[in-house]
């Protein structure tokens, strides 16, 4: 349907070109025609542009990409639609993502992940790429159906949220995905050590009284995780680091070799558990925030590639579900639109260098996927997004398009926002002349 | 990064007392100030006419989302004796069986023009929520909320206290039992801290004491030998029967054995030691009824400062 303007020209012009992949940043015009880039700083024989943006002052990057959004649908569309989400991402810059599959039902069989892809095909917007369920409703008991899955567009498989709950069946999921070269994508959490907890085990869980999940949770899960992948050969990609130590662990099991990668959500990146203060829910997170010495660990990790990745985690939850007791909040918060302004804060906070910061939300995220995105290069797809980092905005409910306003964040001014986002070559978000 | 302030709850910009939440952040002058109100309603107790008008005309619910007699009657009594027109609700069996949340309780009663909110609930953090959404004017008493804080049963062992021992600034007090789940002890904890107890202990097995508790400015130990040398209040927490038998403790008998109060391990303190239990007890649990009933024991004088010092907060709260 984005045919008819495959046609399209578009120069970029003057902007500071930053193309993380390359390393690539300075100032320059990018051509784009049929979908893809033409060309870089000069312009390909003949090339007549359609429309000039006049990037003067933005940084022009790849789109960026997100390895885990949740879209709510099918089944929570009480909490968000996919419309408002998809809109949600390309206001934020995000041109590629991946969604877990904690929608209802679960994304277990192919139907559901053609309808949602298809759904998400027609909407003017991001790439979707759905992570399959790993076991049957998420139940933790039979295996999906992996294979065809795949078929059907999943990337990758995961239990989103619902750890499983025993060790036979993770040995028996690593084993049939690396059977089928498959990645399994786990979150690094005990089930039995986690269960009730809603808040990092310290000094903060202490004075607020709530049910705690200590740190030996998720480095207990990584260990484990890296000794099943020794056995079965699988490959594994696991999801939200929070723990200093579980980043040393992932650290060692790299240097071995094992075929490893990590993540860790943007809010961890620049929060801990103090920040609850007096039961923030909005600082309901799974993992839960952990302490300032983690944060920094974590913080550290991204810059120097031992996680691979830094995502939104995003995940709108509607009002109701977080008006309650802290440890009755339902987690998460939404994300899409803070991950560029937040993930840019850390750079900065870090010492990085623009596409060093970008990296981390562009081409390594799509290395994880195993998708071709994140580069700005000659005959890669137009997925591009054109921002601002200088320009300072609050964040406030009407100036987020996503459809959950739940973030420890709102009324914060954050710097940093998205001009205009080009998927495909086709302008797909604009902030307007 | 530094998110946006917090206002702070309980207290107004003046120091004006707005809700009672945690015995956490509360100003020493403030806590003195409560203390020194009950002073004055101690001796209410003892008159014929055992009432003052001082609210009058005013409308307090308690709202119990979680059962419990002793503490929903000790506040009744508390706001009678202040003139208050109270009304008491059992939630927990009613409404939110029903489905109606936290927050539409509250409102809908808020309706019926209250002026004070007891509430007691399951949750830590329900009274936060409820005083962050109730309108101007309106007070919230925490009556217990979760593991968190029982700010009123705090203040009445800080009073009882110095009732007995006068200064806070040479004591050696001892909190012993099941810190883990105790609202009890992390108020008795802040408070006690604030008015500058400088060696406040806790003695429990390792699997009843939350982590990090030695940030909150106490000594940690193991052993009642050990952790009662020399101290001038023993605090005993009451250990719920479900903690008794599980993964936290193999038994009642051996919780006693080894961390239950009694007249040879009470020796270990001071000889004018005073010995506290907030109540209900469990004798042979954690105290032996020789010494819940000794001459050291101020059990009972807790019960009857904890009106005192209830209808202190509530008068603070209900006339500016």
């Amino acid at each position: 349907m984005r045919r008819d303007l495959h046609g399209m020209r578009l120069e970029i012009a003057h902007g500071r070109v930053v193309d993380p992949a390359s390393g690539c940043d300075k100032v320059g015009t990018v051509y784009i025609a049929d979908g893809v880039v033409a060309a870089l700083d000069k312009a390909p024989d003949g090339f007549r542009a359609d429309e000039t943006i006049d990037a003067k002052g933005l940084v022009v990057c790849p789109g960026l990409v997100d390895i885990s959004a949740r879209l709510r649908e099918p089944g929570f569309e009480y909490k968000a639609t996919l419309e408002s989400e998809m809109r949600a991402a390309v206001a934020g810059g995000v041109t590629t993502l991946a969604c877990p599959p904690d929608t209802d039902p679960p994304l277990d069989e192919p139907g559901l992940v053609e309808m949602l892809t298809r759904r998400a095909g027609s909407i003017d917007g991001a790439h979707v790429h759905p992570l399959g369920a790993l076991t049957v409703g998420l139940k933790g008991e039979r295996l999906a159906e992996m294979a065809e899955l795949h078929e059907a567009g999943c990337v990758g498989f995961s239990q989103g949220e619902r750890p499983l709950p025993g060790l036979a069946v993770m040995l028996s999921a690593m084993r049939y995905a690396a059977t089928l070269g498959f990645t399994v994508w786990l979150r690094p959490e005990a089930k039995t050590l986690a269960e009730g907890g809603v808040a990092h085990d310290g000094e903060v869980a202490t004075r607020l009284g709530l049910a705690s999940i200590p740190t030996v949770a998720e480095t207990i899960a990584i260990r484990t995780i890296v000794e099943l992948m020794g056995a079965t050969g699988a490959r594994v990609h696991l999801e939200r680091l929070s723990t200093a130590a579980g980043v040393a662990l992932v650290a060692e099991a790299k240097k071995r070799g094992a075929p490893l990668t990590c993540d860790v959500g943007i809010h961890h990146l620049h929060l801990c558990d103090r920040d609850i203060g007096d039961f923030d829910a909005n600082c309901r997170l799974s993992p839960p925030l952990r302490e300032t010495s983690d944060r920094d660990r974590l913080r550290a990790a991204a810059a120097d590639g031992t996680i691979d990745a830094i995502c939104s985690d995003h995940a709108p939850v509607d009002e109701d579900s977080k008006q309650v007791p802290f440890a009755e909040a339902e987690p998460g918060a939404t994300g899409l639109e803070l991950l560029l302004p937040l993930t840019l804060q850390w750079g900065r906070d870090v010492g990085l260098k623009m596409p060093e910061t970008l990296s981390a939300i562009t081409h390594r995220a799509a290395r994880i996927l195993g998708v071709p995105a994140g580069t700005i290069a000659p005959g890669a797809a137009a997925d591009i997004c054109i921002f601002d980092a200088g320009r300072p905005w609050v964040v406030q409910a009407q100036a987020l398009a996503s459809q959950g306003k739940n973030t420890p964040f709102m009324g914060l001014e954050l710097t940093g926002r998205v001009v205009r986002t080009i998927v495909g070559g086709r302008t797909v978000y604009s902030t307007g002349p | 990064m530094p998110l946006s302030p917090r206002e702070n709850l309980q207290v107004g910009p003046n120091g004006e007392l707005r809700h009672l939440l945690t015995t956490e952040g509360l100003p020493a002058e403030t806590i003195r100030r409560i203390l020194d109100t009950a002073d004055q309603f101690v001796s209410v107790g003892e008159r014929e006419v055992k009432k003052v008008p001082l609210l009058r005309g005013k409308t307090i619910f308690n709202v119990f989302f979680e059962n419990s007699t002793r503490t929903r009657t000790t506040f009744e009594i508390a706001a009678k004796r202040l003139s208050a027109d109270v009304i008491n609700l059992n939630v927990g069996a009613s409404s939110t069986a029903k489905g109606e949340t936290l927050l539409d309780t509250v409102w809908n009663l808020q309706a019926m023009d209250a002026d004070m909110f007891v509430v007691r609930h399951s949750q830590s953090g329900a009274p936060h929520l409820i005083a962050r959404h109730v309108r101007p004017g309106v007070a919230v008493v925490n009556a217990g909320d979760g593991r968190h804080a029982h700010p009123t049963q705090g203040l009445l062992d800080v009073y009882t206290i110095r009732h007995y021992k006068k200064d806070f600034g040479a004591l050696t007090v001892a909190i012993v039992g099941d810190v883990l789940h105790s609202r009890v002890a992390r108020s008795q904890i802040h408070a006690l801290k604030t008015l500058g107890v400088p060696d406040l202990r806790v003695i429990a097995p390792k699997t009843l004491i939350p982590a990090q508790v030695e940030r909150l400015g106490v000594r940690v130990f193991h052993h009642m030998d050990e952790g009662l040398r020399g101290c001038d209040v023993v605090i005993m927490l009451r250990l719920q029967n479900e903690r008794m038998n599980g993964a936290l403790l193999p038994s009642a008998g051996e919780f006693f054995k080894c961390y239950g109060l009694t007249a040879e391990k009470l020796a270990r303190a001071k000889p004018d030691a005073i010995v506290m239990h907030p109540g209900p007890m469990n004798r042979g649990v954690e105290i032996d009824s020789p010494v819940a009933d000794g001459g050291q024991s101020v059990i009972l004088p807790q019960v009857t400062f904890g009106i005192a010092v209830r209808m202190a907060v509530m008068s603070m709260l209900g006339s500016p």
